[in-house]
Parts: structure tokens; sequence; C-alpha cells
């Protein structure tokens, strides 16, 4: 869900990237060193997970999992994405430096949210946890649609109907997020439960 | 997985300075990404085009590249000229495709594709551990970097982890489909490559320290700075004033 080079304005990008850049300084500063390695090493794991195609229905989709990230990482998930969105940049120009700031944002501040709502309840019982993943999973994808079409809107009036499309677009993509999801914590769960108490 | 494949080459962008790529890059992307005329966008293409030759780089790799960036432009195409009011290109059942919104979106594909290729070609030719160096000489927070580092170094390890995970589900007969059992499949799979990573991550760190780490990395290459590359540096500023104006 990247926003490509040349469609925003100098508000929406310069916005993306002071809030970023807090986020992203914010999550520096809560990551200790000993765990700098841990931290990039789930980084490229997220990224891989990102690479893969999944079904749905007559097409494929890409995973986002940024609900997922951002309840293991907390604040880091700030540092996380920018990570993985400056190298896509640099590497492939999908999203692009303009836009890093405003699509780090789009994505990383969804992903804190499901941090606040849901961190302390995926510790509780199997049905608990399995309802609460399903949330934070379809709660990344809708706030980061949202975020999206917000931003495309701050831009000019006349990207109502994209934003519009681009939401509805996403809608499917929310359940399997969310599927997919609960059931990710579901297995971590049962086999390596320090990973969701490790941050 | 080779990740920066556009990195191999002798050309001109392959030895220049990657402190003077960034200095370089960064402003003209933003002057182009901002203009508001369309020939400002083809020049800008022209240029990129030009640029990806000097560069180089191989056209079939691009090309899959292109095809990936240009489906938002596409999803753009179909949307904004008929929420544009303006003259009437053609009509569509009740709804109208504009002339100025065809403008519009004509100008976004242009800054788009070009800053496209100008980061194949400017800062795709210089490897990432490069990129990275040069980022913390401009001074990017160091953890930052530390991140970054370690971040890329294992994205092509995990990923052969997953195709082993992937293909040991393959030889157990798993056959994508859009149904429970496929994304609980997806699902354990990823959750198994979280874990490995977790668990790889414990053992790097602990290598790490056994050899005495402090998170600094000692660095054989330094950057050198050319003529050429200032030259170019002059010339882009340039470009980019006139492109301002």
């Amino acid at each position: 869900m990247h926003i490509s080079e040349g469609v925003l304005n100098l508000g929406v990008l310069g916005t993306g990237y002071i809030l970023t850049s807090i986020g992203v300084g914010i999550g520096l500063k809560s990551l200790k060193e000993e765990k700098i390695v841990k931290t990039a090493i789930f980084c490229s794991a997220f990224f891989v997970a990102s690479l893969i195609r999944v079904p749905l229905g007559p097409s494929s989709v890409h995973l986002v999992l940024n609900g997922l990230v951002g309840v293991l990482l907390g604040w880091q998930v700030f540092c996380a994405l920018f990570i993985a969105l400056l190298l896509q940049a640099i590497l492939f120009g999908f999203g692009g430096l303009t836009t890093l700031g405003i699509n780090t944002l789009n994505m990383a501040l969804p992903g804190l949210v499901c941090y606040w709502f849901f961190h302390r309840g995926l510790r509780g019982g199997k049905v608990v946890s399995l309802i609460l993943g399903f949330l934070a999973g379809f709660l990344g994808v809708f706030l980061a649609s949202i975020c999206v079409a917000a931003s495309l809107f701050c831009t000019g009036e006349q990207f109502l109907n994209t934003a519009k499309l681009i939401f509805i677009a996403h809608i499917p993509v929310m359940f399997l997020e969310g599927i997919i999801t609960a059931l990710i914590v579901q297995f971590i769960k049962k086999v390596k439960p320090e990973i969701l108490t490790a941050t | 997985m080779h990740l920066d494949e556009f990195s191999e080459g002798h050309s001109f962008f392959h030895k220049m300075d990657p402190r003077v790529k960034f200095i370089v890059f960064i402003p003209l992307v933003f002057v182009i990404a901002l203009s508001k005329n369309i020939t400002a966008g083809a020049i800008s293409l022209l240029l990129a085009v030009i640029f990806i030759f000097i560069a180089k780089t191989s056209l079939k790799a691009l090309l899959k590249r292109l095809v990936v960036v240009n489906f938002f432009i596409l999803f753009l195409w179909f949307t904004l000229p008929f929420s544009i009011q303006g003259k009437a290109l053609f009509y569509l059942g009740k709804y109208i495709f504009s002339f100025e919104g065809a403008i519009y979106v004509l100008s976004i594909s242009l800054k788009a594709n070009a800053i496209f290729l100008f980061t194949i070609s400017i800062l795709g030719t210089t490897e990432v551990f490069s990129l990275a160096h040069a980022l913390l000489h401009l001074k990017f927070p160091k953890k930052l970097i530390e991140l970054f580092f370690f971040f890329y170094r294992y994205i092509s390890v995990l990923h052969k982890e997953y195709q082993r995970l992937f293909q040991a589900a393959k030889v157990r007969a798993f056959n994508p489909r859009t149904n429970l059992r496929t994304y609980r499949t997806y699902a354990y799979l990823l959750g198994m490559l979280f874990l490995r990573s977790y668990e790889r991550s414990q053992r790097v760190y602990q290598a790490l320290i056994l050899r005495g780490f402090k998170g600094e990395f000692p660095l054989i290459s330094h950057f050198q700075l050319r003529k050429q590359d200032l030259v170019f540096a002059v010339f882009m500023y340039g470009i980019g004033i006139f492109i301002l104006i």
C-alpha cells in the first residue's frame, strides 16, 4: 500500500516526515543496544513475509502484517517500517524517498494503535487471543487504508473517488490479514510464547 | 535472492561517490515530485532515460520493475480524469473523461517514472551497504543504520529459509487456494519463520558479543571524492533549479 512519487503535495509530504521522524526517534530511544540485532532480524522476516503472495478469490495479494509488527515491536514499528520502506525506495523505486515519511506514517501508526489496544490482551486465553489477533490484523489494514485515503484527500478533493476505491479494494485484505494474524499469534503462543512478551 | 541487482557494473554512476549521490538525489526528487508543470515532468523523464543508458542497467529487470511502479499510476488513470471537471475527451455512460484530468494524471505519470528511473540509475548503481555507509556520513542516526545493516544482511538468509519451509509444505501436497486450510498453512509457515528468525537473532547476537562487538563496524574501504562527482553535482543542481523555474 504505497503512494507513488509525484502525487502528494508538500504539506502532506512534510507532515509525514515530521511525524515519522518523531516516531522513529521514540522507537530508537526505546531500542536497547542488545536488542538491535533481534529487532533487525525480525524486520527481515517481516520483509520476506510481505513478499509472499497469498491467494484470495481469483487473484492473490501481498500480506501487509503491520498490525502484527506493531503488536510485537511497539514504538519500534516506526523504525521497522522506515528501514523496510527505505530499502524498497532506494532499491526498487517502489514508494520513493519523497513519500518515505508519509508512507511510513500510514503503515506504522495503525501498528502502534494495535500495540496499544491488543498487546496485553494477546497473552490471555485461546479464544481471547484469537479474537484480539484477528482484530489486530484487521485494524492494521483498516486504519492504514484510511490513512492512505486521508493523505490523498488532503492533497486535493479530486482524489475523493480514488481514496474511496482504495479503501473498498482493501476490505477483503482486512479480513484475510485478520485471519492470518490470528493464526500466527496462535502458533507463536503454542510454540514460543516468549516472543509475544519479548518487548 | 539477489537484491541489489543493478549495482554491478562499471559505468560513470557505478564509480560515483555515494555521498554525492545522496546530496544530489534528495533535492532533485523533491523538486521533481512537487513541480506542477508538465514540461518539467517531460524533461526530467527524458534526462532519466539518458541516465539509464549511461548506467547500462539490464533492461529486462528494469521493465519488470516499471510494471509494478505503474500499477498505482494506472489506478489513477481510471479514477482521476472522471473526478476532475473540464472539457470532455469522451464519455463513459454518464461519466465524463476530462481533458484537464488527463493532463493532471499524465503529469503525475511522467514525474513518477522519471523519479523511478533516477532512483535506479543514481542510487541503484551502488551496493546497499555502501549507501548505508554514506548515510552514516550524512549524519543519519547510528542506531538506525546498524538496524538497517542487520536487516538487509538477513533478508536473503530468511528468504531462503522461507523457501525451504514452503518446499516442505509443497512436498506434502500443499495446494494454495482460497480456503481456511491454505491460510492456516501460510500462518504456520510464517509463524515458523518468525520463530526461526528469533532464534537466529539470539545466536547472531551471542556470536557478535563473543567477538567483541560494540556496535561499530570497522571499515576497509573509504569513499573518495573525485572531480567528476563535483561537476556532476553542480550540473544536477543546475537541472534542479531549471525545473524549479
